[in-house]
């Protein structure tokens, strides 16, 4: 069961929850650093090491960090491992420290490792916690790594400084520039997304468990979760879709309805009313607009704006 | 509602209910008909090569379209003429000892990533033929500004008046200059833009508010005030024509409201007199286009028209909802 919790961990960072593909974390790096394929593996790397000893950290520190204070906590760990990280850098890669330059002290606020610290690690023992941060920290190297191939190919004609293109190659200078790096990422987010499509189309499940799952649904936060209650011990993916997700999940016209029972019942939870509100309000607010050009309807979205100000 | 004495049934539809008989087809025949005295004197002045990067550019945007869609199995909407529009536009905008790789690339660039990534004719945020040329502007420096060619050597008329050396005014009006294909005659352009004019396809509100504001913050920051021999040299020389009256005016990538478009011409004005002036380059017409489009939601955001029998102060009850 740990064995296949480790590994589930592992392909959860890479593949599924890939932080720079799928999660769309740590942009700043991501578009910043990868100018080289070099680059990108070294940021990569150094924020993988970070990463996972942080967890690991966070997680053993987990039952007596107070909950009101774990984020400054948080950041004094991270920071920690960021000093030493960057010193080892300074002694014995001194290149790689220069090209990356202030992208080094700024992974202290990279929300990938908040991010799994809050999400994971301070839910999860230990071992599944360093291991989710190793994941994660993989997966951001892969993609790190990639986005800088592409970049470096096409912007200077080579990988790992290595030359690939003929020698005739004029560099599209572009891509070694800023510009470069959204295009890049947007080209691998979309094959990725293709990729997935197929999968999809073919039967294999490809939906993302909320990020950070710690399987523990009762305390999570993720509504929009279509795993939310499923049975962490079963083996079939059966998730019991309660019914806070399925007004949710609804048609717009029945989410009207669905006010109208809550406002009756006055049981409903506060946020669902809310939302709901929000939506017929839109929704009135939308006709209005549709027939505002109509002279002769002027005066019953009058009326409707009047009733709205009474029920604020 | 249905009329007891004669049952006529009245049809309830959605609007719209007036419905224009222009297409964008005939719109941008007429652009390219507009486009042929400087096409034609572009030819001309820097002879057959010219003929070569256009026929490049229009083939390969077209072609970028049509495998697009074909690839996507989307609709094919190269029958619009709006690629050709597009890759006649970026041809003008190129200097003619471009390598037609590059031409291409260009092509394929301003159709795929500015305009069919973003959903097509109508749903690119910028002008697909200045995205692609500042494309090849930041790719290739060296060959985006090498305008030495056969019949010209030296710099353009803008380059060589930032210099503070003496041109020949009556030459750039002509066209007799270097420069990219398009660019160099502000007779054909403006003939091909009273074209436009006189069909009603374009405007004066965003040409002359953009030449307006131009002139004016040249001769207040220009540093030779209003000569008028400096200024002529500066609304003849570079892009300024060419942005002002085909790629400013662009029905995609401008704002459709009165007011926006004012607002639009004199930001454009005042931010091609910024790059000309304090900028390090001679030219600046195609980034403040760019920068221009990329302003357009924002302008039309508040300059926003009141619906007919609304108050400003009701529509900002509407709008806020609460």
């Amino acid at each position: 069961m740990k064995e296949k919790r480790v590994a589930e961990r592992l392909f959860n960072g890479l593949i599924k929850e890939n932080p720079t593909f799928v999660l769309m974390l740590g942009m700043c790096p991501t578009l910043a650093v990868t100018t080289s394929a070099m680059n990108g593996l070294g940021m990569g790397l150094t924020t993988t090491v970070v990463l996972a000893l942080s967890n690991l950290i966070i997680s053993l520190l987990r039952k007596f960090i107070p909950n009101r204070v774990r984020i400054p906590a948080f950041i004094v760990i991270v920071a920690s491992f960021v000093t030493m990280v960057q010193l080892l850098l300074e002694a014995y890669l001194p290149a790689l420290n220069t090209a990356l330059g202030v992208y080094i002290p700024l992974i202290v606020v990279n929300c990938i490792i908040l991010g799994r610290a809050e999400s994971f690690a301070y839910h999860n023992p230990p071992l599944p916690s360093l291991f989710d941060g190793i994941g994660m920290g993989l997966g951001f190297s892969v993609a790190l790594t990639l986005i800088g191939a592409v970049r470096e190919l096409l912007g200077v004609g080579e990988v790992f400084g290595y030359r690939v293109m003929p020698q005739g190659y004029t560099p599209i200078n572009i891509f070694v520039l800023a510009p470069g790096a959204f295009f890049v990422l947007a080209a691998l987010v979309a094959i990725q997304n293709f990729i997935k499509k197929k999968a999809a189309a073919k039967g294999k499940d490809v939906s993302k468990v909320g990020s950070g799952c710690s399987e523990d649904c009762t305390n999570c936060g993720e509504k929009g979760c279509s795993k939310r209650f499923y049975d962490a011990d079963a083996p079939g993916k059966n998730p019991v879709i309660n019914e806070a997700v399925a007004i949710k999940t609804v048609e717009p016209e029945k989410t009207a309805e669905a006010e109208k029972t809550a406002e009756a019942e006055k049981t409903a939870e506060a946020e669902i009313t809310a939302e709901a509100e929000s939506t017929a309000e839109a929704k009135k607010t939308a006709e209005a607009d549709n027939t505002a050009v109509v002279e002769s309807e002027a005066a019953p979205i009058e009326e409707e704006i009047k009733e709205d100000d009474k029920n604020e | 509602m249905a009329d007891n004495t004669n049952q006529t049934t009245y049809k309830v539809s959605s609007n719209p209910h007036v419905r224009s008989k222009a297409t964008t087809g005939g719109i941008m025949l007429m652009v390219i008909i507009a486009l042929m005295p400087a096409t034609g004197f572009g030819i001309y002045n820097f002879g057959l090569r010219a003929v070569f990067v256009i026929c490049v550019c229009v083939a390969s945007a077209v072609l970028s379209e049509f495998l697009f869609n074909l690839i996507l199995k989307r609709k094919q909407s190269i029958f619009d003429l709006s690629a050709v529009v597009t890759g006649l536009l970026l041809a003008l905008n190129l200097p003619v000892s471009i390598p037609l790789w590059m031409a291409g690339l260009g092509s394929f660039f301003a159709i795929v990533v500015v305009k069919m990534l973003f959903g097509g004719i109508g749903q690119n945020f910028m002008n697909p033929a200045l995205g692609a040329r500042c494309f090849l502007v930041i790719s290739f420096p060296a060959a985006m500004t090498n305008f030495v060619t056969d019949a010209y050597t030296g710099a353009t008329p803008l380059a060589a008046l930032k210099a503070g050396e003496n041109i020949n005014i009556f030459d750039m009006i002509i066209g007799r200059t270097g420069g990219t294909i398009g660019e160099t005659s502000l007779v054909a352009i403006i003939i091909g833009a009273c074209f436009l004019i006189l069909m009603g396809v374009i405007d004066l509100i965003i040409p002359g508010c953009y030449i307006v504001t131009f002139v004016l913050f040249l001769g207040i920051f220009g540093q030779r005030g209003f000569d008028p021999a400096f200024i002529t040299a500066h609304l003849a020389g570079g892009g300024l024509m060419l942005g002002a009256f085909f790629m400013a005016t662009d029905y995609v990538t401008r704002p459709m409201t009165k007011w926006g478009q004012v607002i639009y011409g004199v930001f454009l004005g005042i931010m091609t007199g910024v790059f000309r002036v304090f900028g390090p380059s001679a030219e600046g017409v195609s980034y403040s286009i760019i920068l221009g489009n990329l302003l357009v939601p924002l302008i039309e955001k508040f300059t926003r028209p009141i619906p007919f029998g609304f108050k400003r102060s009701e529509l900002k009850k509407l709008k806020g909802g609460k």
